[in-house]
């Protein structure tokens, strides 16, 4: 990889956490507060991932055009199409850590290079939770599901 | 409730998901730049300095809005966020991606597998958090 490639990365991870920190999603309580129903609900969430929806979406249709990224060959988006076990068990268990913590992986990421102690926890238990994955789930996937590292979705 | 914070902050991970595309051709999604940097950053270092960014990006935000919140663990909270932790890292490693992943750029995408992912880590986390008020 070249310098470019590794400036963009830093570049585009940055505007990203600042969305995160200005949206208010690396508040723990402020996702809870959307994801528990009933009074007091907060609907900022809502805004937040429709606003980036609605941007990506025509930001991604006019990146398409193009043959080529800027400082690659080839454009790396997933090509599974399968609507199978390991992808509906995957949300499955991400909303139920989801809802019990208030964290998703961007927000805590932020959240631990921010000194916040309770992304800091839960970094550590993800952590686990990925090398758990890795060592155990990911050797008996079949390689239709499993893809190249290159090629996850998310 | 002011909506101006959410729309600003969400357009900007739109554009970050946009420009990670036009410049490497890459989905922003975090769950699997996070593995990718943990695990393999010798193959590839640009995850790792995307979640350096991640920081960073933070940090000037905090900084220019001042409004960092507290950030300390409340009791009977760890049991929670251990939990929490155990099972995202999993279950987002199982189902190839999370909130910004099928969330932002896979629905961007139009990726059926991302729509039905979204939906489904949407209503069980509303049903769990909602769930968990009752304990």
């Amino acid at each position: 990889m070249s310098l470019t490639s590794n400036l963009s990365a830093l570049f585009g991870g940055t505007i990203f956490g600042a969305g995160l920190v200005v949206s208010g999603m690396t508040d723990p309580e402020k996702v809870l507060a959307f994801l528990t129903l009933g009074a007091g609900w907060d609907p900022a969430l809502i805004f937040v991932m429709g606003s980036a929806v609605v941007v990506a979406t025509l930001g991604f249709w006019l990146v398409g055009k193009r043959a080529a990224p800027l400082f690659d060959t080839t454009f790396h988006a997933p090509a599974s199409t399968a609507l199978d076990g390991p992808l509906l068990g995957g949300a499955v268990l991400f909303g139920v850590g989801w809802g019990v913590s208030g964290f998703c992986p961007g927000p805590a990421l932020v959240g631990v290079m921010t000194l916040d102690e309770r992304a800091l926890l839960f970094i550590v238990a993800y952590g686990v939770g990925v090398l758990l994955f890795e060592k155990l789930v990911s050797p008996r996937l079949q390689p239709v599901v499993m893809q190249a590292p290159s090629a996850v979705d998310g | 409730m002011n909506v101006t914070l959410p729309i600003i902050g969400g357009s900007l991970i739109g554009l970050a998901a946009v420009w990670l595309y036009l410049s490497l051709g890459r989905i922003a999604g975090i769950s699997g730049i996070a593995a990718n940097a943990l695990l393999r950053a010798r193959a590839n270092i640009w995850p790792v300095l995307f979640v350096v960014g991640l920081g960073l990006g933070g940090w000037l935000a905090y900084a220019l809005t001042e409004s960092k919140p507290i950030g300390v663990i409340a009791e009977g909270q760890a049991v929670w966020l251990i939990a929490g932790g155990l099972l995202v890292g999993f279950g987002t490693r199982l189902g190839s991606g999370c909130t910004s992943g099928h969330g932002v750029c896979g629905i961007a995408r139009f990726s059926k597998r991302s729509l039905v992912a979204t939906i489904t880590f949407l209503c069980v986390g509303m049903l769990t958090a909602t769930g968990v008020v009752f304990l």
